[in-house]
């Protein structure tokens, strides 16, 4: 490139004037047939869960099926009923609940001593946790479940929670956060008196809140829509699963009826959609600097 | 500087549940896992409390005599082809919505969606695309492309299924390279893009010239990144097509986890050595894209 073409460069910039709006025309089109792309699969699933089966239309008659002739909010009701999603969508939140609460808890402790101390063996502590970002995973959920047989805890709760919540990035994403947290603070504190369990909970943790926001977020998406490790550990203990092994069930079931899963869908869906889009530039930052 | 025992002791105190869970759920399955690869080790021998029996290489001759194996591997390889497409699309639609324009935020949300789907809500939407009677067809259909005689299932077809796989794939994972590719753009200087504007060069010039030069580092994640996943591509195979039709769609890892869990025998010897030959793959793919992402900065003016 040369800057000499500047003349010409400024010719030419007058004569394309006219195809920035078709530019921008362009740009939008494709945009949004991307969009089309991501989001058809819901909007399609959200048209058939609130459609009138009784009505007689099939989900297949496009494009009809997209915009239901009778709408009615029975399937989601008939789906609790007839399937028993209801102590599915429990399982769930347990599941979530603890796996996040978890989660936070043995990030913060572990990243507390690893943010604010040199000790014999932290750079190597450090070094291995993050070291488990790349350590090739392939055979640790058969190992895993095996551990969780001889436990005692296969077919439990316990068995999908505790095996997930120790975990690189979130002790990664929170040391990050306490090393950003001003030493003039803590010495203060400490000059008062205040124990190192104390200045956790009083000065770090309510100042590194959006850090924390951000891996409940991230940890309650990715648990509430996990499906291999749950279905997995749950395989003997069907009354535990959570919604994303039991709506699958509920595809294989015979009798199979396309309206109440896709409402089971929708409502397995809403809660993430929601936390998703409510936190959404929290989510994303998270993502972006789990990275970096 | 020597280091006050109570601050050593302290730390570790706090670090201990977090040691104690990592040893026993990461890194002692790695270890043992590896461990079980050269062993002869199945559900039998773990119900009578024996202990797994050495075997050596047994266990990889074993799989590299397997047919199913060898389809498996080939079968994981194929879907790296997976990754230039998602790659692509994910550093140009990161392009496409990096501009300041109304509505952007709308559509960075949009494409990030199939991200935060669960596989099993995703399995069940595109079962409805793929069915016989389903969306794709139609699609195809209403553009004049294929006559309704010739529709079929694409999820049972020997020959589509995989692809069909293969596109569920792409469609939960551009969004989440394309946040990873936004995030490498912020941080290209405007004054840059603005000089090249005046410089008279085309958009297209300024993507190959500026912004993919410049991006090198966060492309190199991101083609590291979905090799990995798309080698270890499991849960849209076991959801969508477990493994069929004719194995068509049955992948490497898909292979690992029949061995140990759907067999008769509960292989975990043989599923472990399958699961070893996997991460030893992975380990070379990522050294190559490496060394062919991490060229000298030859062509760069």
């Amino acid at each position: 490139m040369s800057l000499t073409a500047a003349t010409p460069a400024r010719a030419a910039g007058r004569t394309v004037a006219w195809r920035q709006p078709v530019a921008l025309m362009l740009r939008y089109a494709v945009l949004i047939l991307i969009l089309l792309f991501a989001l058809f699969p819901f909007i399609w699933t959200l048209a058939i869960a609130l459609t009138d089966k009784t009505a007689g239309t099939s989900i297949y008659a496009f494009p009809q099926s997209l915009f239901p002739q009778r709408v009615t909010l029975h399937n989601f009701v008939d789906v609790f009923r007839s399937f028993a999603l209801g102590k599915a969508l429990w399982n769930s939140v347990v599941i979530t609940a603890l796996t996040v609460l978890g989660t936070l808890l043995i990030s913060a402790l572990a990243a507390y001593p690893l943010a604010r101390f040199r000790f014999p063996g932290s750079a190597l502590i450090f070094g291995a946790i993050l070291a488990t970002l790349v350590l090739p995973s392939e055979t640790t959920f058969i190992v895993n479940t095996l551990t969780l047989k001889k436990l005692g805890l296969l077919g439990t709760y316990g068995g999908v929670v505790i095996p997930t919540i120790a975990g690189a990035f979130g002790i990664f994403l929170m040391r990050q956060a306490f090393v950003s947290v001003p030493v003039a603070l803590l010495e203060a504190a400490r000059l008062d008196g205040a124990s190192e369990l104390t200045i956790l909970t009083r000065i770090m943790l309510p100042l590194t809140k959006p850090s924390l926001a951000a891996l409940g977020i991230f940890t309650t998406v990715t648990t509430w829509n996990a499906y291999f490790w749950p279905m997995l550990v749950l395989s003997g203990a069907p009354d535990k699963a959570p919604m994303a092994v039991a709506v699958l069930k509920l595809k294989g079931q015979f009798n199979y009826d396309p309206f109440n899963i896709a409402a089971g869908a929708i409502i397995m869906m809403l809660p993430v959609l929601i936390v998703f889009l409510a936190a959404q530039r929290l989510f994303l930052r998270g993502m972006e600097g789990a990275v970096k | 500087m020597r280091v006050p025992w109570r601050t050593t002791l302290l730390s570790y105190t706090f670090l201990a549940p977090a040691l104690i869970l990592l040893g026993v759920f990461t890194f002692y399955p790695l270890l043992y896992g590896s461990y079980l690869g050269f062993t002869e080790y199945n559900g039998a021998r773990f119900a009578q409390g024996l202990d797994p029996k050495w075997v050596g290489t047994a266990n990889f001759e074993k799989l590299f005599a397997d047919p199913l194996f060898m389809t498996a591997l080939q079968n994981s390889l194929k879907y790296l082809l997976v990754v230039p497409a998602l790659q692509l699309a994910a550093l140009g639609v990161a392009v496409l919505v990096n501009k300041q324009l109304p509505g952007m935020a709308i559509f960075r949300a949009g494409f990030y969606v199939p991200v935060v789907t669960s596989i099993s809500l995703a399995a069940v939407m595109w079962e409805w695309v793929f069915n016989r009677e389903g969306t794709l067809n139609w699609l195809l259909r209403s553009l004049g492309l294929t006559s309704p005689e010739a529709q079929f299932g694409w999820l049972n077809s020997e020959v589509w299924a995989f692809w069909a796989v293969m596109l569920v794939t792409f469609w939960r994972g551009f969004g989440y390279y394309m946040v990873l590719y936004l995030a490498g753009l912020q941080n290209i200087p405007e004054e840059l893009e603005e000089a090249a504007v005046l410089d008279g060069a085309s958009a297209w010039q300024r993507f190959w010239k500026i912004t993919v030069p410049l991006m090198r580092p966060t492309i190199l994640l991101c083609t590291l990144l979905s090799t990995i996943a798309a080698l270890r591509v499991l849960e849209e195979v076991l959801v969508l097509t477990n493994g069929g039709p004719l194995n068509s769609t049955y992948t490497a890892l898909m292979y690992v986890f029949s061995k140990a869990f759907q067999g008769f025998d509960f292989d975990y010897g043989l599923a472990s050595a399958a699961g070893l030959v996997v991460a030893a793959v992975a380990l070379v793919l990522s050294f190559v894209n490496f060394k062919l992402f991490n060229r000298p900065e030859e062509e760069q003016t």
